[in-house]
């Protein structure tokens, strides 16, 4: 049987994994899909407390864990889609991706 | 103590993440990425969460991952294709991510105890989550279809093409 500290568990783990590629990587794809990866983290520990702690409440309470992780999911979507964008226009000035020579961002 | 499903989903995920951020092209990056996203929705899956789990696939696997794969060949260039590792931001980046691991697993082993290891009885259906995003979380649910339709407004403002006049 899986308990609670089995998922936050995998949770910490893939925070640590986000963690090492937001440091490590420095092209923006990448620093991209670490935090992506550090978002799912968040809501993996999210619906896991929701599913052991708070799921036998009365209604409102039981269902805000999932009904929370849905805007978050739509949110990093977003998120996503600007980033995207972003980096697209970089590309499109620069013709690279690297952070550390995107100094005119900077501003 | 966790099944034989549950390390073989977290094979998937972690190493998923891995892939990800290590693997020398990007485009199977990109796939890692998936895969891990995957992973998650499985885990969803396990929590008695079917809704968020589909709306992970949906969305990530099937949107997020397909809008990165296409960047990728946008902006596919040789130049960039062999990324710099500098060894000493690696190091540091492997002691950080290390660190939190470990102080994580200590919490999670101090903890371990207290933390409950069998679900509640769970009683939340799919009526009961759209019921609670009409209601009583619809003015939340307003603002984030503002916050969605700015960001496509800002993502198509920046990468439209500006024609020059001949």
């Amino acid at each position: 049987m899986n308990t609670l500290a089995d998922f936050t568990f995998v949770s910490g783990l893939l925070f640590a994994v986000g963690i090492y590629g937001l440091i490590v990587k420095r092209n923006a794809l990448r620093m991209l899909f670490a935090v992506e990866i550090m978002i799912n983290a968040a809501n993996l520990n999210f619906i896991a407390f929701d599913r052991f702690l708070w799921s036998n409440l009365p209604l409102p309470q039981a269902a805000l864990g999932q009904t929370f992780v849905l805007f978050s999911i739509a949110l990093a979507a977003a998120e996503a889609a600007v980033v995207l964008a972003i980096i697209v226009v970089a590309y499109r000035l620069h013709k690279n991706v690297d952070v550390s020579e995107l100094k005119t961002l900077g501003g | 103590m966790a099944d034989i499903v549950f390390l073989a989903m977290m094979a998937v995920t972690v190493g998923g993440a891995i892939v990800a951020l290590e693997s020398r092209e990007i485009v199977y990056g990109a796939v890692g990425l998936a895969g891990s996203l995957f992973g998650v929705a499985a885990f969803f899956f396990l929590l008695d969460a079917p809704y968020v789990a589909v709306f992970q696939i949906t969305v990530y696997v099937g949107a997020v991952a397909v809008l990165i794969i296409f960047t990728v060949m946008l902006v596919r260039h040789e130049t960039w294709m062999k990324e710099v590792t500098y060894s000493l931001g690696r190091l540091v980046g492997i002691l950080t991510a290390a660190a939190i691991a470990v102080s994580l697993t200590f919490a999670w082993a101090a903890s371990s105890s207290q933390l409950p290891s069998v679900p509640v009885p769970s009683t939340v259906t799919f009526l009961q989550i759209g019921q609670l995003i009409s209601t009583s979380l619809s003015p939340a649910l307003e603002v984030l279809a503002l916050v969605l339709s700015a960001s496509v407004l800002a993502a198509i403002t920046l990468a439209k093409v500006e024609r020059e006049e001949d």
